[in-house]
């Protein structure tokens, strides 16, 4: 087994199999944070963050996917360094514009800037909900005391323009490396073929405007409501 | 109609004694070439004005100069085999370049394909990958009659395609991790496609994968450049083939 995790292929298995853990994540996220913008009250935002905060099923998931994205993040510097060592001398001139997308190229450089983002990301809800619930104020929806982290949010976006400008950005990074991630994928794990690989580069490329946008409109909508 | 005249190129090009030798670029100047003439051709006459000035001349790849035997390589203003699609080093024509144009000639990059002189890198790892599995060894009999073992037409045709890779090494230098997935993937694909091939299918991808990982050539992870640049065209759908054989070999185990 140590055999597979380390040759070439098998280190790409681990990258694609949490690489598309988190695709299904994402899809889950931006389901929930579109409730903000449909629902001003913020009632609507509170229930799925209060139902998603109370689920045995999250409960379960939540370690899982922290390890999902340690092990994408950690194996992505180590496949990175053993690609940089294929070639010792590197190219006086390269033109690799004509042959491949930038974004495929680029997929440590554009996954560490997500990675910032959701550090900073992390810091501003995650951590303040999960560690430090007694700095928010609590609401009552439907008759149920739950905390309301619709005002969090809220308060966040409306508190600058520069945070709603660095969602905005984070979203597009996301969408630019899924452009390229939600394919490659499929791919590695052998699960595509010459009428597939087309397919399945449309359906990411799809998926990676949906996140983009769908993740961008949230602070977009704060910044000219506010 | 008579083709067009260069009047002046200069030629960048890397030098470097011996695997040993550290290299360096060194640029030369080369007037009066025909748009008509071939790019080795160019170099031909590059390196018989070098003689005739005393100089080493720059040794570099080739043998059939008709883009079937694949040992011409070149990475030429940062493209394998030059700025043309579907061609090798041999059919790209210097009419692909403009009248006082500055060309930069690299080896192929890869700690898998080490230097031996200027241009002329060691390929034999790709044979090593070949003899790791890229054959058939059971007893396949004498000649059978033409239909005795039926084979669909689209499986002959993929077979057929990825049997069209001859081995020159573009995959490698265009990649950026020097990855030879595209090469290996060719190998197993013309055999898995076909059902003498299959028989040893699991062993095939294992030992090959694992051999060229033991090279040195990096791993995929599908930009697609290999394919653009690939003379033969060879698509990395076969990559996926062979991460599925690969992958169905290593859980079987």
């Amino acid at each position: 087994m140590s055999k597979f995790l380390t040759a070439s292929i098998g280190r790409k298995f681990i990258m694609s199999i949490s690489g598309l853990f988190l695709v299904v994540f994402i899809a889950v996220h931006l389901t929930v944070n579109l409730f903000l913008i449909f629902d001003d009250s913020g009632e609507l935002f509170n229930l799925a963050a209060n139902f998603m905060a109370t689920n045995p099923a999250v409960k379960i998931m939540e370690p899982l996917l922290g390890l999902g994205f340690l092990v994408h993040i950690l194996w992505s510097f180590f496949i990175e360094y053993e690609n940089w060592r294929a070639r010792p001398v590197k190219y006086d001139k390269k033109n690799t514009g004509i042959s491949s997308s930038w974004a495929s190229r680029n997929m440590l450089i554009l996954g560490a800037l997500v990675l910032v983002f959701l550090v900073v990301h992390i810091i501003h809800f995650f951590w303040v909900i999960k560690f430090n619930p007694e700095a928010m104020s609590t609401v009552v929806v439907g008759g149920e005391h739950m905390e309301d982290t619709y005002k969090l949010v809220a308060d966040l976006f409306k508190s600058s323009v520069a945070y709603d400008i660095f969602y905005i950005f984070g979203g597009i990074l996301l969408g630019i490396h899924l452009s390229h991630g939600f394919w490659s994928g499929f791919h590695t794990l052998g699960l595509s073929n010459k009428n597939w690989m087309s397919r399945l580069q449309i359906v990411g490329r799809i998926y990676a405007i949906v996140v983009a946008v769908g993740f961008s409109v949230i602070p977009l909508y704060f910044l000219i409501k506010f | 109609m008579a083709d067009k005249i260069l009047k002046k190129l200069n030629i960048k090009v890397w030098r470097q004694k011996n695997a040993a030798d550290k290299g360096r670029f060194e640029t030369y100047t080369i007037e009066n070439i025909s748009t008509g003439s071939s790019f080795l051709e160019m170099l031909d006459i590059l390196n018989n004005q070098l003689i005739i000035d005393g100089k080493d001349p720059i040794a570099f790849d080739h043998d059939c100069r008709e883009g079937i035997c694949g040992t011409c390589s070149l990475y030429i203003n940062g493209r394998a085999h030059g700025p043309d699609t579907e061609v090798t080093t041999c059919q790209l024509h210097m009419r692909k370049f403009k009248d006082g144009e500055t060309i930069t000639i690299e080896p192929w990059r890869a700690k898998a394909f080490p230097v031996i002189k200027d241009l002329v890198v060691d390929r034999t790892a790709f044979d090593k990958i070949l003899q790791a599995g890229g054959f058939i060894s059971v007893n396949t009999g004498g000649v059978p009659d033409a239909n005795a073992i039926p084979i669909a037409y689209d499986d002959a045709e993929e077979s057929m395609d990825a049997a069209a890779c001859i081995g020159c090494g573009a995959c490698v230098a265009a990649c950026k991790n020097s990855s030879a997935m595209l090469f290996v993937s060719a190998k197993v694909s013309h055999l898995a496609k076909l059902p003498q091939g299959k028989v040893e299918a699991k062993d095939r991808a294992r030992n090959m994968i694992a051999k060229m990982d033991e090279l040195g050539f990096g791993g995929c992870t599908n930009t697609g450049a290999c394919e653009v640049e690939c003379p033969k065209s060879i698509s990395i759908s076969n990559i996926a083939r062979l991460n599925r054989e690969y992958l169905k070999a290593r859980f079987s185990e």
